[in-house]
């Protein structure tokens, strides 16, 4: 139900660098980030305390690695960036937890051991190495349902692995034209569908996703299904090409439904239904007429992401000013929040937004469009798998929030 | 906040953006030049359509006319074996660029150069064949660029893009580390100055142009193509009002930008916001030149 009554539990600024993606275990007890340094870090759940009420379910650091470093790839004199693009977990098998995580070429599983009561810290080792497999930059990686294969997406091709060989991986989607100046399109994200291993969906810059059969081909480059929803030629500007470009793609927990990130709009889309989504959610409308000025200072590139709740009910995905915005499917409610260290004082509950057109009629505490801070961006969140629980990341800053009212999912 | 959403600046910034992406950090990005590659095509459709409907609109046809005869006058004067070339290729210019100012008169003589015309129509847009009865350019020149300029299946490539003419990409190919331009579409007079420079410096036109852009058609490597748009810079005074203009052209040539490391262009990057002003664009009068996208 919206506005949640969020209060913040935890902010960090690791003296570091930009966080790059935000993660949480299946079980919710583990959250991972990794950073533009290569870094990761692995926050653990408080267990609930009775003796400690206020730090009941607070999330703490628990291990901290670095996961991959600067490379100069010689033969094409390319450095390759030692950000950490994605990171996956895979669920727990007996006293250890994995992850995978990936920069641009190289993906790597990683062994994080439990936490034993006679244990200081926590060693985190690395398990293996998944290298030389991809020529364009990765983008996603996905661990499949049978948790013995995954996959991993660059621009142009996917390829499936299996988390125990590393010296092979086999290519299930190719888009790469036999001539480079026929590139119409990119792969933009992938993932598999959360039950059925045999299907995954990509999307592109063309604003399309394909949903695949594994089954029907070894090849999967003919779709099953292919959504889109038909340009409006009225809309048609420089930049429709830039604003329809995926940039995000989720399956619902239940599997029936997809969320889409582009540049202004959240899309909800039905498995059943390719030709529209099913429910479209505007993050930021008053954009669209600042879409010059964005591509001047490349706002207009940013990949914003996007989350389900553990009920399908609330989506959720980021925006300028450190704002993130909620939207409830079900009454149709939507709130903008902000996480700053300013606006939120522990345990306070979050109040939410306005952003007002540029001259129009303004509240008190609301924000013109031409006030808003477009360096402050809210690219990654990840929302518990079955709390009302939250992660932020602004920018080098992790914000966590609780709905201690509401914590159960509606 | 707000910005001009204006063609020719859009194109400006995009090159410099594309020109930026060589140096970022982790290469260069395949997704978002592919999406500035867009706001290009985007920007260089709307500016030739501009650009078309003013021309059109101005009855041009006299005016060209009287400037090509003040050329033609002007040769007596400077009559060496090295203007020799370049007369030419002015006059072709001269030529070309009126032929594709007056579509209607042209259009006439579609009859009469069925072949050239056929062709030049069904790759570029708004492009005419040559008057008979003006001078020069070959046209052998002028077909044999055409004709190597425009696969037809190319402009199949664009969907969205509903005018005849198409522009192509500029891509590394990173597995093969080749870096590929094809260009097609270019307007008429374009097509004629660069078979007659292509000629000039032994170029065969069936070679896969370095790109061209801006207002100049140049390509930045060939110094013989760089001295001949000088001594043309020289003559058309009322043409291009920029001393540096045929520099700045030549330098902004895209395939410099993606591959080959010319240095000279790292050390002008101010000069690229020269090149799409409307300063230098404008002052083209009769000699419009439409910017041929990578």
């Amino acid at each position: 139900c919206l506005p949640p009554s969020l209060s913040l539990c935890l902010s960090l600024s690791p003296p570091a660098d930009i966080i790059s993606t935000v993660e949480f275990n299946h079980t919710g007890e583990l959250l991972a980030t990794g950073d533009k340094g290569g870094r990761v870090v692995i926050f653990q759940r408080e267990p609930e305390s009775k003796t400690e009420p206020f730090s009941q379910g607070e999330y703490n650091v628990y291990s901290t690695f670095q996961s991959h470093e600067p490379e100069f790839d010689y033969l094409k004199s390319l450095e390759i960036e030692e950000k950490i693009n994605k990171i996956r977990w895979l669920p727990q098998q007996n006293a250890a937890h994995f992850l995978l995580s990936t920069n641009d070429k190289t993906i790597k599983l990683w062994k994080v051991p439990v936490l034993k009561p006679m244990d200081l810290m926590v060693e985190v080792s690395p398990r293996r190495v998944f290298a030389n497999a991809h020529t364009y930059h990765v983008n996603s990686i996905s661990v499949n349902s049978d948790y013995e294969t995954y996959m991993s997406a660059d621009d142009l091709r996917i390829n499936l692995w299996h988390l125990d060989i590393t010296d092979r991986s086999f290519n299930i989607v190719d888009i790469k034209p036999a001539n480079m100046e026929d590139l119409t399109e990119v792969i933009t994200a992938a993932e598999f569908h959360p039950h059925h291993c045999n299907l995954f969906v990509y999307s592109s810059s063309k604003g399309t996703l394909r949903l695949c059969d594994m089954r029907e081909a070894a090849l999967c480059d003919k779709h099953s299904k292919l959504f889109e929803e038909p340009e409006d030629p009225s809309a048609r500007s420089f930049f429709s090409e830039i604003i329809s470009s995926v940039s995000d793609v989720k399956f619902s927990h239940s599997g029936r439904y997809l969320l889409t990130r582009d540049y202004l709009t959240a899309k909800v889309w039905d498995l059943n239904m390719e030709s529209k989504p099913l429910e479209t959610y505007q993050v930021h409308d008053y954009l669209r007429s600042k879409l010059c000025s964005l591509y001047e200072n490349d706002c207009i590139f940013d990949k914003f992401e996007c989350a389900w709740n553990g009920s399908d009910s609330v989506i959720m995905t980021g925006a300028y000013n450190n704002f993130f915005r909620m939207f409830d499917r079900n009454t149709k409610r939507d709130v903008t929040l902000e996480a700053s260290r300013e606006s939120s004082k522990p345990r306070a509950v979050l109040k939410p937004r306005r952003v007002c057109a540029a001259g129009g009629k303004r509240r008190k505490d609301d924000i013109s469009v031409d006030s808003l801070d477009f360096t402050k961006k809210i690219l990654h969140t990840a929302w518990h798998p079955s709390e009302n629980i939250i992660a932020i990341a602004a920018t080098n800053n992790l914000y966590i929030f609780q709905d201690k009212l509401n914590s159960e999912m509606h | 906040m707000e910005c001009a959403v204006d063609a020719q600046s859009l194109i400006s910034i995009s090159l410099m953006k594309i020109h930026n992406s060589r140096t970022q950090r982790g290469g260069i990005k395949l997704h978002k030049n592919l999406l500035v590659s867009y706001v290009l095509r985007n920007a260089r459709q709307v500016y030739i359509k501009e650009k078309y409907a003013e021309i059109y609109r101005m009855q041009q046809y006299e005016e060209v006319m009287t400037v090509c005869n003040e050329i033609q006058e002007l040769n007596p004067l400077e009559l060496d074996a090295e203007d020799a070339d370049d007369e030419e290729q002015a006059r072709a210019a001269c030529c070309g660029e009126e032929a594709s100012l007056c579509g209607t008169a042209c259009h006439r003589d579609a009859a009469q150069q069925p072949a050239a015309h056929g062709r030049a129509a069904s790759a570029l847009h708004g492009c005419s064949p040559l008057e008979d009865d003006h001078k020069e350019p070959e046209p052998s020149y002028y077909r044999s660029c055409c004709m190597e300029a425009s696969p037809v299946s190319h402009c199949d490539q664009f969907p969205a893009n509903s005018s005849a003419h198409c522009n192509k990409t500029t891509v590394l190919d990173l597995d093969t580390h080749v870096v590929t331009t094809v260009e097609n579409g270019y307007l008429h007079q374009d097509c004629c100055c660069d078979a007659l420079q292509c000629g000039q410096s032994a170029q065969s036109p069936a070679k896969k142009r370095k790109v061209e852009f801006g207002c100049c058609i140049s390509d930045a490597e060939e110094v013989s193509d760089f001295t001949a748009a000088r001594k043309r810079a020289k003559r058309e005074d009322c043409s291009y009002s920029s001393p540096d203009y045929t520099d700045t052209s030549n330098i902004s040539n895209l395939i410099s930008i993606f591959g080959s490391g010319f240095s000279g262009l790292l050390s002008r990057q101010a000069d690229l916001d020269q090149i799409c002003s409307k300063q230098v664009l404008a002052s083209l009068g009769a000699w419009t030149r439409a910017i041929v996208a990578f």
